[in-house]
């Protein structure tokens, strides 16, 4: 859940229904929209030559070694050819990118790693809101659904890969012979959709709590008299989610999808990894699974640094353009 | 409208089954023998077998080279879990700190040089980060393990966020009685940020406990392996024997997840509070 916690802060603006006006400052951060607020946070301030500078030597330290050495490494090594066995490297420009996108099977698992997000997403956070929407109207209960529905949110994927596998063994796993009631003979490991199907329900299993979390703290954030209001206006349980709780609920939805989307392509790893155990010769993998394969198995430096910043350019489009365009669509106020 | 409520409560309940059922059955299965589980499948009744199980995987030295032990990677999984969310805690609320309180030059700079960390998961720098830390020779090291995973701003982000909430008059009376930033520091502001320290802790615990890439890159040296990092390795194994270890497996599965579920169980509320409270 790497970038799930790296994105985290976004929503403490994201879920203040409670203060009444919302405040995006996360948002405004990274869609350039800042209004000025970010270096004025108080009046008054130490002011010292060096200290500062003291305090923020250890983060800069570690951020510059850690990620910007290695971030300029990936791109440069993305034009160059490795000579496998240590012989220096030569200059070729931008063919790995070309070879990269050339490729039948790269293009392959960009589409598996487009469906798969898709799907992810889509029932994590549709099945989450569900959930969240059932236990905020059950007032009975409620905690004791809440504990017993976020706890898998500790479990790692590839733990989650583990017990997946385990059901969906050939031999003991159950979702196996249910399946097979209804006559589908599922084949893990050797059948590619099914395999896929299989890391979809891990997947999907896995980040269900994380989104219901959100939700419900997103419906419990709004006040009384706004629901108070909607049960007049409108009788039909149905068309007063639609029209007055899922409106509100927006901004969490809008910062969960980023989150869900992040985990999807990033966080899984763990869960395929274990899922396909090294042979993804007929399996479905993701784009960072090929990344990983590429640069440590294959050997192939360049090709996996082409693909990493190709990556790394995905990532900055999808969050410049979820911040951009889809952001408009949501109301705040 | 009472009949809804009972429909809600029939949904809420298959919600519960499907998260909890898999992890129930997991658990039982473990306290069955191989061969067992083997003939009849998953199980949801007591085996009987608990303690030997147990004991066999927190004790036995298993892998290639027959260093480690269940234990073993439990103690290296702590060391990551405890040294990370130490480590994010300390280092952000400096960095923070001097963000918020500290009027200098370059200070918008340095917010978004520390920033833009957010934008880039480890997952996509796996290669050069690993070449990188063969350079520094830090494979195989706690440090190497735990040093850079701290190179995200999240928690910079959260404190700065509850640093800017904390009201401006503390600060000036501090001034008025004549303390420095020092003693402002650790007096009022780390007093003040204990609830949120907590919160911080027990998201980054497990945040660091369940890591799984890096330190599959990092160490080859099985006495470094962490029990997340140690299920791909006992699958490698299952997958060539004859009747595998299934109860094995399962019995490590349920042991890597028992402390950072316990964790979010029991501080539930300090969880949440973390993930999702709005600045105020």
């Amino acid at each position: 859940m790497s970038t799930a916690t790296d994105l985290l802060p976004a929503a403490r603006g994201g879920t203040g229904t409670k203060t009444g006006g919302r405040r995006f400052g996360a948002f405004r951060l990274f869609g350039g929209q800042s209004s000025g607020g970010e270096s004025a946070a108080k009046r008054v301030q130490f002011s010292s030559p060096f200290l500062p500078y003291l305090f923020l030597a250890p983060q800069l330290a570690i951020i510059f070694i850690f990620f910007y050495w290695p971030s300029v490494q990936a791109i440069q090594s993305s034009f160059y050819l490795e000579d496998p066995f240590g012989f220096g490297s030569t200059f070729v420009g931008m063919t790995n990118y070309t070879d990269v996108l050339k490729s039948g099977e790269y293009l392959g698992i960009a589409r598996f790693t487009a469906v798969f997000t898709a799907l992810v997403t889509f029932f994590a956070l549709s099945i989450g809101l569900l959930l969240a929407v059932k236990a905020d109207g059950v007032i009975r209960g409620n905690a004791a659904y809440r504990t017993l529905l976020i706890w898998v949110y500790a479990i790692a994927p590839p733990v989650a890969g583990l017990i997946g596998m385990m059901f969906f063994d050939q031999h003991i796993g159950p979702i196996v012979e249910l399946a097979r009631w209804f006559g589908w003979d599922i084949k893990v490991g050797l059948n590619y959709f099914d395999t896929a199907f299989s890391m979809v329900v891990v997947s999907v299993w896995k980040q269900i709590p994380y989104n219901f979390i959100f939700f419900l703290s997103g419906l419990q954030g709004i006040p009384v008299s706004v629901r108070e209001a909607a049960a007049i206006d409108c009788r039909s349980g149905f068309r007063r989610f639609w029209t007055v709780i899922l409106p509100l609920l927006a901004p969490t939805a809008f910062f969960l999808l980023i989150i869900n989307v992040t985990y999807a392509l990033f966080d899984t790893f763990g869960v395929i990894d274990v899922m396909v155990k090294d042979k993804a010769a007929n399996n479905p993998i993701t784009l960072v699974y090929k990344v990983y394969m590429d640069g440590f198995r294959g050997n192939d430096l360049g090709g996996s640094s082409a693909q990493s910043v190709i990556l790394m350019l995905i990532v900055f489009v999808l969050t410049i353009f979820q911040f951009r365009f889809i952001e408009r669509r949501v109301h705040y106020n | 409208m009472y009949r809804t409520k009972i429909f809600d409560h029939v949904i809420l309940m298959f919600g519960v089954f499907i998260m909890v059922a898999p992890v129930v059955v997991a658990f039982m299965t473990s306290t069955h023998e191989a061969a067992d589980i083997h003939r009849n499948g998953l199980s949801l009744t007591w085996g009987g077998h608990f303690v030997e199980t147990y004991q066999t995987v927190l004790t036995r030295e298993g892998g290639f080279t027959g260093k480690i032990t269940g234990f073993n990677m439990m103690l290296n999984s702590m060391i990551l879990g405890l040294g990370f969310a130490v480590g994010k805690i300390v280092l952000s609320m400096l960095a923070a700190y001097a963000l918020v309180y500290f009027r200098f030059p370059l200070a918008t700079f340095f917010f978004w040089v520390i920033f833009t960390t957010l934008l880039l998961p480890l997952e996509v720098r796996i290669l050069p980060s690993y070449e990188v830390m063969n350079t520094l020779k830090l494979t195989n090291t706690y440090t190497g393990l735990i040093v850079p995973l701290l190179a995200s701003a999240t928690g910079t982000f959260y404190f700065r966020q509850f640093f800017k909430s904390v009201p401006d008059e503390l600060l000036e009376a501090a001034r008025i009685d004549g303390a420095g930033p020092f003693k402002f520091f650790i007096d009022v502001l780390v007093p003040l940020s204990r609830t949120m320290m907590a919160a911080i802790f027990i998201i980054m615990f497990v945040y660091g406990w369940n890591q799984y890439l890096w330190p599959t890159l990092m160490t080859t040296d099985e006495g470094f392996f962490t029990l997340v990092r140690g299920i791909k390795q006992i699958l490698l194994v299952w997958v060539g024997s004859n009747i595998p270890d299934y109860n094995e497996a399962f019995a490590l599965a349920i042991l890597a997840m028992l402390p950072p579920v316990m964790i979010v169980v029991i501080f539930q509320r300090w969880f949440i509070k973390g993930l999702t409270e709005s600045d105020k």
